[in-house]
């Protein structure tokens, strides 16, 4: 086989490789679009995000309780896992002796591989019962409990993507601040923090997308209440819970009405990325 | 994007149409010694049972038992993700008219039993004091816990005891009978409503006007909140599915089920 013809084959091969990709984006948003179309006909997309009420025997199909749900969980989530996750990143790239650094820095990667069920597993039988003694009613299915178990789990990916953009920060940048008679932690404070800003926003946005997204955890520790989460000793409802819990059982308008849930996730996303795209280029 | 990249657009439909092929190709049915139930989790213990049993006594033969909930087992049936589908509420007008085809074999019963913690004091509730708790939800006093919308068991819960008032969202939702009962057993101010079957020491059942919820009341109509357990096929059962229900509905397979705490109907 010539190496031409090699050359020009594989380049063909990883162009649609490319294509393809792209496409199955494509494909998907097609497919939710078109399966949550009657739900959104029927229903109207003004009624179906901000309508405060989801019982689907009487044919209420409101997101608004679960979208304040998804979003208020990922917002107390972040309250807790960023200042833990930077500080954590600090640690591990200015303060820790070689040894600690390492173990430290397997244990974080450990817990990204711990499956989300299992988080939600330790969650329902080890957090619920605490928070329950904590508020004195309830079973511990709450806002609080999702926000803490989304916290551990969004924690190493923002730990490691912050860690590494500390230590790319370049040395001179350290050494000049030094030389100047700067104080380990001034250094820390005003210089390599400052100048890792952009990779420690990308890993909170990456924290957020993951946070955003999560379901099996979500239905095991929030209690699956569909109401506005005012209380965080309450349970409530996810976006992506309310797709897990119903799916399976869901028929005709329901089932479309669950795509729109879907698409509304979807749209959420795309949006939170916007964000973190316009923050980062500000920053 | 140069001349040569260009060709290499038409491989995209040619890959795109052989992966379809392998896709649709993979999805043909399975061997004919194997039956998926699925749907009900009331009716999932029992099937299991069943299944355990059947398969002993006929060597070859597997059935595979999942739960999910009545509506997702209606429809798993109906779509043909199950063999047959466990339901334990009657058919809907909205499925038999969207599925006319489905074919309802009633293999056992079951009552809906209303649950609270054992440490609890409260033993007997009236009908209406079970509907207030429902719909006031979550507060101090009670901790509600629903099932999701899927649920036979819930189907029946709103027929029976709340008849047209609605539980309040403020419940707890949980996606199956183990879980409430969990739940119920692990929350002292909790009050949930489980299947019959599953009633065991780690959680109270009450009884509703003075009558309590066991098997006698449940098949002499005193106990109000009772149900068929059924088992849908798509047109009549054949085969195997035939044989598997048949087993079910005999007196052994009937003695199962009354020594799981259901209700025998033969």
């Amino acid at each position: 086989m010539s190496r031409y013809f090699v050359d020009r084959l594989s380049r063909h091969i990883v162009f649609i490789f490319g294509v393809a990709a792209f496409l199955i984006l494509v494909f998907i948003a097609i497919f939710i679009l078109k399966e949550s179309l009657p739900a959104l006909r029927e229903v109207g997309i003004v009624d179906m995000l901000f309508g405060a009420k989801w019982y689907p025997s009487l044919e209420a199909f409101g997101i608004l309780t679960m979208l304040a749900g998804s979003i208020v969980t990922t917002l107390l989530a972040l309250v807790i896992a960023v200042p833990l996750a930077v500080g954590c990143a600090i640690f591990l790239a200015e303060v820790a002796p070689l040894r600690i650094r390492n173990i430290t820095r397997a244990a974080v990667e450990l817990l990204v591989g711990i499956p989300s069920v299992v988080y939600g597993l330790v969650g329902m039988i080890v957090l619920c019962p605490v928070i329950a003694d904590l508020s004195g009613t309830g079973s511990g299915s709450s806002v609080l409990a999702a926000a803490i178990v989304l916290a551990i789990m969004v924690l190493p990916t923002i730990t490691s993507i912050s860690e590494d953009s500390i230590r790319a920060v370049p040395a001179q940048y350290k050494e000049g601040a030094l030389a100047l008679g700067a104080t380990h932690w001034q250094v820390i404070h005003h210089v390599l923090l400052p100048a890792a800003r952009r990779g420690i926003i990308t890993a909170v946005i990456l924290g957020t997308g993951r946070a955003i997204g999560e379901t099996m955890a979500m239905v095991m520790v929030i209690g699956n209440s569909p109401i506005f989460p005012t209380n965080i000793f309450a349970p409530a409802r996810t976006l992506t819970g309310n797709i897990a819990v119903e799916i399976a059982a869901a028929t005709g308008m329901h089932e479309s009405a669950l795509f729109a849930t879907g698409l509304a996730l979807f749209i959420l996303v795309l949006f939170i990325n916007s964000i973190g795209l316009l923050v980062y280029r500000r920053a | 994007m140069d001349r040569r990249m260009k060709g290499g657009l038409f491989l995209l439909p040619l890959i795109g149409l052989i992966l379809a092929a392998l896709v649709s190709g993979g999805c043909s049915s399975g061997p004919s010694s194997t039956i998926t139930e699925g749907g009900s989790t009331t009716v999932q213990p029992l099937a299991e049972k069943w299944a355990k049993a059947f398969e002993a006594k006929n060597p070859g033969a597997e059935v595979i038992v999942q739960g999910g909930g009545s509506s997702a087992g209606i429809k798993g049936c109906a779509e043909g993700t199950f063999d047959i589908g466990a339901a334990s509420r009657e058919l809907k007008s909205s499925e038999t008219s969207q599925w006319p085809d489905l074919v309802v074999t009633h293999v056992a019963a079951d009552g809906v039993a209303i649950v609270v913690h054992p440490s609890n004091n409260i033993a007997d509730l009236t009908l209406e004091e079970m509907r207030n708790i429902f719909a006031t939800g979550s507060n101090a006093t009670w901790t509600v816990i629903n099932r999701e919308e899927g649920s036979g068991t819930r189907e029946v819960f709103e027929k029976k005891v709340m008849a047209g008032t609605e539980v309040s969202p403020n419940a707890e939702f949980l996606p199956s009978n183990g879980a409430v009962k969990q739940k119920v057993a692990s929350t002292p101010n909790a009050i949930g409503y489980i299947s019959l079957g599953y009633v065991d020491s780690s959680v109270k059942a009450l009884s509703i006007d003075g009558v309590a919820c066991n098997k006698a009341n449940c098949l002499n109509g005193s106990y109000p909140v009772m149900r068929y357990l059924s088992f849908i096929t798509k047109g009549e059962p054949k085969g195997l599915i035939r044989e598997f229900i048949d087993f079910c509905l005999s007196a052994e397979g009937q003695r199962i089920a009354e020594e799981e705490g259901y209700i025998p109907i033969k």
